[in-house]
């Protein structure tokens, strides 16, 4: 079953965010993904965030920018995302694990061009901003204070979509192979 | 058209192209640890598909945190310990014979060129090394992986680092690896794999062979791979001379996984190291790095010598050259954790351990530990460790802590200095 994809845009403006800063490896005994929740983007080093605030608490969405996830190949970086209600991070690139990970759990990791991210960041100062996607139609509606303000259209691979339609990679793997 | 090392390793194993561009692959090797593999098996389990595709291509340690700290740490050891006995894995390895994944697996001749590795751990490029496509995956990876023996990538770009001169004295493999990741940045080989040659890479060891290619992640690369020669058939000759008649024969026979002279390369890097200095890194970044000499007065708290960079007895062999004779700093905590219970008993008996001891070093067991934040060296808010690990990141070794990576010989240098310090400095 497919997961929703859309709501309130959290924002972070740095390149290279990796997967100790999304979820510290003190927190990896933990057995439960449950558990994982209290814990997301605690070691972030980004001025002005905070770990405990509204804007994570009420994000649906990431928006971020370079080599999001690099480092350890923890899914825990997705599952910590997905137990706070965060199924879609849309960055201008990845780290190929978390990617693929993300993918791996129905998720959705999505790449936009440089320009499109700028514009997505351009749009955050002038309120709460959220978005809305369409994987058929490719598309993604982008609103400031609930009223539409641009719409972006993106790419995903054959692949990885099937495993979000699948609802992630053991499902598919269970049928195919 | 001429094919890579790793388009041939792909072909060898082909089992499915779901879409244009992905690559289902059959697995010769699937590595488990006690961290990402627990959720899998009892994800498994809820499925009612608790079961493995072959036991015997399955490897499982518990490294990450040994002996277990807590009550969590030995629930994690406990699940993969009853898994590997319910599951009939033979080759499990537990306290007393454990050790760092990735050094303790090809320690055990697991690893063999052309072969298909994954593991729940980036660091899995280690053992490209061998001339293996290894590869760092997630949890759900490594479940359909110990499921179903496949593991889905995408076609594989490779990038061809061509390492040539003679590494000058107190420059080593980590200081290449530092070199490598610096000139490709920490997302430069990201959805490509890392092809490493050239005379400096062919007069390598399998040691530093492995250093090289474990730092192939910290660029972002899938794996990182040399080609299999002579040096490999000689570490790998112990688990493979009943398969050839000759250490002739197989090097002839890994011959056939050479990249050919004509394959197509996504980018071609050229490194010359006869000129290269002892490096570090500063900030959080592993491509953050610099000359140790150019680096200014950085004061250090902790040494850390270990890992599956550079916890091998060669790296235990350079570490006690510089320490011999030698005392670390007041108020410079330092920490040897051989990397697994061979290389343990080897440096014991060549007196290193003595040596380390001697200057100051606590010794402990083979983990990874510290290296992670996880235990046996964690910092406190604002320390400074000088490591022979493979991260910096932000709290990597302990929240607020700073990690500055750098090889054995440097890290002993900084050790008795109190500061960051180019081993070429120390006068004994």
């Amino acid at each position: 079953m497919m997961k929703p994809f859309g709501g309130n845009i959290l924002f972070l403006d740095r390149s290279d965010i990796n997967t100790d800063e999304i979820i510290p490896a003190k927190y990896l005994t933990e057995v439960t993904k449950q558990a994982l929740a209290p814990y997301l983007l605690e070691d972030l080093k980004l001025d002005g965030f905070d770990p405990k605030g509204e804007a994570l608490k009420t994000a649906q969405v990431i928006v971020t920018r370079e080599n999001f996830g690099c480092g350890s190949s923890r899914e825990h970086a997705p599952w910590a995302l997905e137990v706070n209600g965060i199924n879609l991070v849309i960055a201008q690139g990845f780290a190929r694990i978390f990617r693929q990970n993300m993918f791996n759990c129905g998720m959705m990791a999505l790449e936009l061009p440089a320009a499109d991210i700028d514009a997505l960041f351009a749009l955050s100062s002038q309120g709460t901003v959220s978005c809305d996607l369409d994987l058929p139609q490719r598309t993604l509606a982008v609103a400031v204070d609930g009223k539409p303000a641009q719409t972006l259209s993106f790419h995903i691979e054959p692949f990885d979509e099937a495993l979000v339609c699948a609802g992630g990679w053991v499902y598919y793997a269970n049928t195919h192979y | 058209m001429g094919k890579t090392i790793v388009q041939k390793i792909f072909d060898a194993h082909h089992r499915d192209e779901p879409f244009v561009g992905t690559r289902v692959l059959n697995l010769d090797v699937v590595m488990c640890h006690e961290i990402t593999t627990p959720v899998a098996i009892a994800d498994l389990e809820t499925r009612g598909l608790d079961k493995v595709f072959d036991a015997s291509k399955i490897k499982a340690v518990v490294d990450h945190v040994t002996p277990s700290k807590d009550t969590k740490s030995a629930t994690q050891a406990k699940i993969l310990r009853e898994w590997a006995q319910r599951q009939n894995i033979d080759d499990f390895f537990d306290i007393g014979a454990n050790g760092v994944c990735h050094a303790l697996f090809p320690e055990k001749g697991f690893i063999r060129p052309g072969y298909t590795v994954i593991m729940g751990d980036s660091h899995t490029c280690t053992h490209g090394a061998f001339g293996a496509f290894a590869a760092g995956v997630g949890t759900t990876d490594l479940e359909v992986g110990i499921l179903k023996g496949v593991c889905a990538f995408r076609e594989p770009k490779t990038i061809r680092v061509n390492i040539n001169g003679k590494l000058p004295p107190m420059v080593f493999a980590k200081d290449v690896a530092l070199e490598v990741v610096r000139q490709l940045t920490g997302n430069g080989a990201t959805d490509r794999v890392i092809e490493y040659g050239g005379s400096t890479v062919d007069a390598m060891t399998m040691e530093e062979r492995m250093t090289l290619c474990n730092m192939a992640i910290e660029a972002g690369g899938t794996s990182g791979l040399c080609m299999p020669d002579a040096t490999t058939a000689d570490y790998l000759w112990p688990f493979i001379n009943g398969d050839y008649d000759s250490k002739e024969a197989a090097i002839a026979d890994f011959a056939k996984w050479w990249s050919d002279p004509d394959a197509t390369y996504d980018r071609v890097l050229n490194i010359d190291v006869s000129a290269l200095e002892p490096l570090t890194t500063l900030g959080y970044k592993p491509d953050q790095v610099h000359p140790i000499r150019e680096v200014g007065d950085v004061p250090i708290n902790q040494v850390y010598i270990g890992s599956c960079t550079n916890g091998r007895i060669s790296d235990l062999r350079e570490a006690a050259a510089v320490a011999k004779g030698t005392r670390l700093a007041p108020g410079v905590r330092g920490i040897v954790s051989p990397a697994t219970p061979k290389i343990f008993r080897q440096a014991l008996q060549e007196g290193l351990l003595e040596i380390l001891m001697d200057a100051g070093y606590c010794i402990t067991n083979p983990t990874c530990g510290a290296c992670l934040g996880m235990s046996n060296g964690v910092l406190a808010p604002d320390e400074v460790c000088a490591a022979t690990t493979n991260r910096n990141f932000n709290g990597r070794m302990g929240k607020g802590g700073m990690v500055h990576l750098m090889s054995p010989a440097s890290a002993v240098a900084s050790g008795i200095a109190g500061r960051l310090t180019d081993p070429r400095s120390i006068n004994k």
